[in-house]
Order: C-alpha cells, then structure tokens, then sequence
C-alpha cells in the first residue's frame, strides 16, 4: 500500500508574532508527513518541537513559507474542519477528573455531533472501538481522576481515535511515564499508524523508544534545522551525532543510545568472548577513567594492563606485574582504583 | 447512570416544590393554610389583606427566589468552568460589585430620596439600570483583560482587584453622601428576594430567561473546555466566542439579580460544588439543570431561613447565605484531594 504525504511544508518559518515584533524560532523547514507511518520527532529543548507541533495544528500562524494539509494551505481550513483533520494529545492538565473514562473519550467525538453533543449509535460503536484498541475498555466507566498517567494517556489517546481524523499529534506523550508505559503508548501509536492507516507524528525526548518504533524520525536542532528520513536511514548516516552537538555525549550506533564521552586517562587490554560481558565491562571502566583497547590496537612499546574476562564471577587483572583473581565487579572496581 | 440521573434530578424538583409550597404558606404574618389554599384556587378569603400578602408578596418572593438562586448558581457553574477554577463565581470576579458601585451611584446619588421600603417606581427602574450598567462595564473590563491575559488564574485575580477597586469606590461615595443614603444602600446591600413586584415580574423573568438560555447553549463547549482551551479549540470550540457568550450570559444573570435582590454573596460559590459532590460528575448536560434546581431549593431554604423569627421581623439573606454556603467550600477545600473534579 502507497502512503500518501498528508502534510507538505516548504520554506516553512516558524515562531511567535507579538505586536509587530517576529521572534522566529526555525527557517526554511522543507518535510512531509507519511500516512500510515509514526514518525517522531527529536530535538534537544528550544529547538522548536513544540513551537512546530503548534504551527501544524494551526495554534499560531505560520510566518513565512508554505504549509499544506492534506489538500489545501492549512490557513485556507476552518476550526471545524481542522477539527475533523488533525486529533492532538498534549501534556496539559485537564479537569476532567470527575468524567468517567467513557464520557472523556465521547468529547473526541463532539466534532461530529450535535447542539447537546447527544452520542448515536455509531458514536458509541467507535467509542468503545478506540476503548478497545487503547486497551482501557476495563476501565471505560471508572473516573479519569482514578486512572495511572499512562491510563490517562491512552485515555487522551483513545479521544484522538474518536475524532477520526487522519493525522494524530502528540506532544511529549509519553513524558512523566514510568518504562512499561512508554513502551506500550509507543507501540501502541505504531499500531494505530499501521493497522488504523494515521499519521501520528509525536515529539519525544525518549530517543531509545523512537528509535524502535519510528517508522521516520524527524530531528530538529537549533543549528540545522529539520532532517528527515526512514528511522535506519537517519541512524547510519551518523546525524544522530548532530543532535546534540555541543553536549559532551556520544550516540552508541551498536546500542541505540547516548552515553557520556568517554574521558579515559588509561588504558587496558580487554579479552573477552561474550559480547554482553565485553559491553558491561566496557560501561564499568569507562566509568573509572579506563578506556578499552583490543591485543591488536594496544602500542606496543608500552606495557598496558590487561584484563580477562570469563564469566562475571570470574575476572583475571594482570596490573603492575601483580595477578588479581576477582569474583565481581565490586572488587574489580575496588582494585582498579 | 441515566436511571441514577433522573433519579437526583425528580428529587431536586420535588424538593424545591416543597420549599416553594413552604415559602408560600409560611411567613412572617399569621395567615391559615386553609385560607391559603382558598385563595390560591382564587377563591376569595376571610381577609383581603391576606389575599394582598399571598399574591403580591409571597408568590413574587417566591418566584424570585426561585430564578434567583437557579440564575446565581448556573453563573457560578459557568465562570468555575470558564476559568477552570472552582473558587470563580461572580462576585469573586468582580462583576457583582460592578453592579454595587452602579446601584450606590444612583441609590446614593439621589440623595437616598429611595428608601427601598417606599418605593417610586422611576427610583427603582433607576437603582436597576446602574447595577446593570455596572455589571456590564466590570464585564466588558475582565473580556478586554482575558484577551491580554491568557492566564485563567491571573484574570481571576485581576478580577478580585477589580472587585476591591469597586468596592472602594462604594465606601468613597457612602463617605460622601448623607445618613438616609448610606441607609438605603445598606438595606440594599443585605440583599432580599422581596425586591420584585408582581408587575416587574415578567420583565424580571424574560432578562433571566434569556440569560439561561445562553447558558443552555454553552452545554457542549463547557463540557469540552473540562479538558483546557488547547484541547477545547481542537474538538472545534471558537475559544473566544465562547468566552464572549458566558460572559454575556453571567454579565445578565448577575446584573439583573444584583439589581432587584442586592448583591447575595456564596450562592453562586457553592451551589456548583454542592450539585457536583451530588451527582459525582462534571459533565454539564446534567449537571446545569441540577444546579439550577439546586440553586433555587438552595435560595428558597435560605428565604424561608429569614422568615423564621416571625413577627419580629425579616433576617437579611447576606446574613444567611454564607453560614450555609461558606462550610461547602471548605469541606470541598479540606477534601480536595478526594474529590474527583479536582484531578
């Protein structure tokens, strides 16, 4: 199946008018939004995530360039049809504590209803169809007050569904969740791409979980702007390195994730067979100051440390002509330093 | 829930019915309820100073009481909603001292030549028309400030200044003016649902109706903005209309009350509250006609109050609202962390 774009920006400046005075906060934004795709987007704070997710919603204007939705320049839309075009999912607090989770999800279908905002049939019928897709459909007549902030979410998510919109913004959605619940809303959003043909595009500064879910990843930083592409195609090409250019960190292309720059004054030979245990082992010295060398890549003039390991209970450290035998990596760390 | 609905909402309805029956058939004067009865089948009565209180005072008093409570009560509801915070009603806004400082202008303007007792009818129509004004320029000030201030718990403050400038001004005038003025506005001031004659009545009735309407129409939007204006705006709500609609709409229900009763304090405050903690939900298709039967059970209970030391005379309705009103809130205060509309 073919993915249309469902948004096309080009030349696009974003930012916020305030009498007279511009303040831009991106120019010259060129990208499009796939359908039936998640894409998300990363960036480090004041690049403009949210700044970007207003401006496609069409909360505040566009400032210069082009931005077209669907079939037409977003501005050319009305607050009816946009409602019926584009569901959002924010971070904001809501005072619906006293709704039962149902009746929250049946204010996502108030754009299709009447003057009471009375439910039809079909209303209900989706209702519980996006009840059930969120995975709350147990939770459907309990108050919004007494659900977990991962609940809620999939709550606010489940009124996105019912909206029946074609694209789905999410700002941070899964930001104060603990690991299972990001793990489940992010898949969960992949799902409904796929299997519900959205554009879901999400700002999320959980780049682990993106970078296995994310059909397309959208990176915006201060310095250069937009750059989009298929998620693999992002990572390999190394601008994952450009995202957060002045930080003392570096993106670990074998894990997916960003650690601190390695700062070692000494160095050690490392045998290992294990490729776990070569990567923990590897996280502990670093960690102390040690950097990990291979037999092949060690000077040979200088007489370096050398480290065996076998199993975590069972390390070998040859070090200043003395042999330790250790049981853990407590005592290896106890050792070393 | 339906079931449990129509269930509070016909015991709100008979309750009020029963206030209204006792509010008709007990005051301060000794009248028999046999001769009441007669006199409310328009037959005639043993006395036709009986016929006089029933008809032109009880009744009106009545009636008033009725869309004065449920007028309060639904502004009250509307402003919390509006500005997502359950300590906003009018009087907090601002709006009801509005139409203080315009009734004191005129009451103490003329000299207090209006005693509320004798009544000219130009006098009156006067006192009205300055509250009504009053209400509506402290409205158009807090509609001109929610376009500069986004911020709901700011504009509620700026609100509260508002109220403190006005009032300031109202102790500026009584300063000036003479004994009998101050007199009058104070009686004013107690508030009373004996203000409305049975000739004002209709035009009394069609300002409130009109004014509930408007809220009848703002059902839909209220309910979506539960969720904040960001989430109301995306489920197609024109933010700045609706404002515009639920300020006109409390603008109306308070001026025209404030006019005719005085400015009554706590009703519109905890009325909300109370029909909220009832029917355990925030979803205005229900909860606005509770209120606004809650409302008026609320007002009649606090008229039949005032009327309890008989012939020694009438409490004023300011000296009782709060005692029943003021509790509500803290308890809703102390138990915010338990009740659900505060999460």
């Amino acid at each position: 199946m073919e993915n249309k774009d469902v948004i096309t920006a080009s030349k696009l400046s974003i930012g916020y008018k305030t009498k007279g005075n511009k303040k831009t906060v991106q120019s010259n934004l060129d990208f499009s939004l796939k359908g039936g795709n998640l894409t998300c987007l990363l960036g480090p704070n004041g690049a403009g995530k949210s700044t970007l997710l207003r401006t496609i919603s069409a909360s505040q204007p566009i400032l210069d360039g082009k931005l077209i939705l669907i079939n037409k320049p977003i501005s050319d839309y009305s607050e009816k049809e946009l409602s019926h075009t584009i569901g959002l999912v924010l971070t904001e607090k809501i005072f619906a504590g006293a709704l039962t989770v149902r009746q929250l999800v049946a204010l996502g279908r108030q754009p299709h209803t009447g003057f009471f905002g009375r439910l039809s049939a079909y209303d209900k019928e989706i209702i519980d169809h996006a009840l059930h897709l969120t995975g709350i459909s147990h939770k459907a007549d309990i108050y919004t007050a007494n659900l977990s902030d991962g609940e809620r979410q999939k709550a606010m998510i489940a009124k996105a569904i019912v909206q029946e919109c074609p694209i789905i913004l999410l700002d941070e959605p899964t930001a104060f969740l603990d690991a299972v619940s990001r793990i489940e809303i992010l898949t969960l959003l992949h799902r409904l791409a796929h299997d519900e043909n959205k554009a879901i595009l999400l700002s999320t500064h959980d780049i682990e979980q993106a970078l296995v879910t994310a059909d397309y990843l959208w990176l915006l930083t201060p310095e250069n702007g937009l750059h989009s592409g298929v998620t693999e195609d992002i990572i390999l090409s190394g601008l994952m390195d450009r995202l957060f250019p002045e930080a003392e960190i570096k993106f670990d292309l074998m894990h997916g994730g960003y650690s601190p720059t390695v700062k070692a004054e000494r160095a050690i030979i490392l045998y290992t067979d294990n490729p776990i245990l070569k990567h923990w082992t590897q996280n502990a010295l670093n960690r102390h100051g040690f950097l990990c060398l291979e037999k092949q890549a060690a000077p040979e003039d200088k007489k370096l440390p050398e480290l065996k390991v076998l199993s975590p209970s069972e390390i070998h450290l040859h070090i200043d002509e003395k042999n330790y035998s250790c049981g853990s990596f407590g005592e290896l760390i106890s050792i070393l330093s | 829930m339906k079931t449990k609905n129509t269930i509070y909402i016909t015991i709100l309805i008979i309750t009020t019915f029963i206030l209204a029956i006792i509010s008709i058939y007990y005051g301060s004067v000794d009248i028999p309820a046999s001769a009441i009865t007669r006199i409310l089948l328009g037959e005639d009565s043993e006395k036709s100073s009986w016929t006089y209180i029933i008809l032109q005072s009880r009744i009106p008093q009545t009636i008033t009481a009725i869309l004065t409570g449920a007028s309060l009560s639904i502004s009250g509801l509307m402003l919390q909603t509006a500005f997502n915070n359950p300590l906003a009603d009018a009087s907090i806004l601002g709006i009801s001292s509005g139409s203080s400082l315009g009734a004191a202008l005129v009451i103490l303007g003329m000299g207090g030549s209006i005693a509320t007792s004798a009544i000219t009818i130009g006098g009156f129509l006067s006192v009205i028309a300055g509250a009504m004004a009053g209400a509506f320029l402290v409205m158009a000030f807090i509609l001109f400030l929610s376009t500069v201030i986004k911020n709901n718990v700011m504009l509620l403050i700026a609100g509260i200044m508002t109220g403190y400038v006005t009032s300031s001004v109202i102790s500026l005038l009584n300063f000036f003016s003479t004994a009998e003025g101050v007199h009058s506005y104070v009686t004013w001031g107690m508030g009373s649902f004996g203000g409305v004659s049975l000739s004002q009545m209709p035009a009394f009735s069609i300002m409130i109706f009109i004014g509930l309407m408007i809220s009848v129409m703002l059902i839909k939007p209220m309910n979506a903005l539960l969720l904040g204006t960001r989430y109301a705006e995306n489920l197609g709500v024109n933010i700045q209309r609706t404002r515009n609609m639920l300020l006109l709409s409390t603008g109306i229900l308070t001026a025209v009350t404030t006019a005719f009763c005085g400015p009554i304090s706590f009703i519109g405050l905890a009325v909300p509250h109370i029909s909220r903690l009832l029917l355990g939900t925030s979803n205005h298709n229900i909860l606005l006609p509770a209120t606004a039967l809650c409302g008026s059970a609320m007002a009649l209970l606090c008229s039949i109050i005032c009327i309890l030391p008989g012939e020694n005379g009438i409490i004023p309705i300011n000296a009782v609202t709060p005692v029943l009103g003021a509790p509500v809130i803290i308890y809703v205060i102390i138990n915010q962390k338990k009740i659900q509309y505060f999460n």
